[in-house]
């Protein structure tokens, strides 16, 4: 989009997308998941019955944005 | 890849760090004053005081700190896959160049449009029983605002190619502009600040919510292009 020799510099190669997939499935979907537990778990949606993950991360979760109550 | 996605989550790791820090000074004593108004409110009703099931001291401290490190961390993560994608075939510039972009556009479209639609609330404020519809609502707008961000590179990257970068990139942010504003005004609002809620409270809650992320954004940013710069044969100087 950019091009710019100042900003250019020295590029990283390129990594494949058949490299970037499985990564970004695996990876992807682990980091979404621990989002889930800070961000939501206990609020809008239980995994675990009880609010002691609710809790314990309350403060994070409204200074973050998340809705909570 | 390995090495990349393992130098994103220790930059988001390191900017949870510092956010973690940001909001223990500016935001604890927000979240203290609205939980203080809270039990005043149920007091005055005469409702019966909620268990502590979790202590203030560990949702203040290692509570907060959990949160916002491994939120930090999964973001760094999702942003070195971001990368990976972007490097070579959006952009063609330095990494550190691509990063700070990154994080540009990423606080923008993930939190900051998202939050001036649906701003972040101290406790006491919003309603238990609306929090799957604001959850809804809330990320309904991210993943809006994230697939307007999409359209306007793309328009943007194309019109550049005829009517030079400046014109392209403002059309492109032009484009966002009008497509954010659009779902702003077409989803349904909501107040559930309750009566009598200090209004400085409010604000200054909202603002250290906003300090955070923009830390933890701008850390990442910088601090993945620092470890990427030194992963690259010749780093630029």
């Amino acid at each position: 989009m950019i091009n710019s020799s100042v900003l250019q510099g020295s590029a990283l190669p390129v990594i494949p997308l058949r490299q970037i997939l499985p990564w970004a499935l695996f990876g992807g979907l682990l980091f979404l998941l621990a989002m889930y537990f800070i961000g939501v778990e206990e609020g809008a949606m239980a995994v675990f019955n009880g609010s002691y993950v609710h809790e314990f991360v309350h403060d994070g979760r409204h200074l973050l944005g998340f809705p909570c109550h | 890849m390995g090495s990349l996605l393992l130098r994103g989550m220790i930059a988001g790791l390191i900017a949870g760090i510092l956010a973690f820090g940001f909001a223990k000074v500016f935001g604890e004593p927000q979240v203290d004053r609205a939980i203080g108004f809270e039990e005043q409110v149920a007091k005055a009703k005469g409702e019966p005081e909620e268990p502590e099931i979790v202590s203030r001291d560990v949702q203040a401290s290692i509570g907060l700190f959990t949160g916002v490190a491994v939120v930090g961390t999964a973001m760094g993560g999702l942003f070195a896959l971001a990368f990976a994608f972007v490097n070579g075939r959006v952009t063609h510039l330095s990494p550190r160049t691509t990063t700070v972009i990154i994080a540009i556009l990423g606080f923008i479209a993930i939190y900051l449009v998202p939050n001036l639609k649906y701003p972040a609330n101290p406790p006491s404020v919003g309603s238990p029983d609306t929090i799957g519809y604001r959850t809804q609502l809330y990320f309904g707008m991210i993943v809006f605002s994230l697939a307007a961000l999409a359209i306007a590179i793309s328009a943007a990257r194309q019109f550049a190619t005829n009517l030079g970068a400046w014109n392209g990139a403002f059309i492109g942010i032009g484009i966002y502009i009008v497509l954010t504003s659009l779902a702003g005004y077409m989803l349904p609002s909501i107040n559930e600040v309750p009566e009598g809620f200090p209004a400085d409270l409010l604000w200054k809650f909202r603002v250290a919510s906003f300090g955070i992320q923009t830390i933890l954004w701008a850390a990442m940013g910088i601090i993945f292009g620092i470890l990427l710069e030194r992963l690259s044969a010749k780093p630029a100087r």
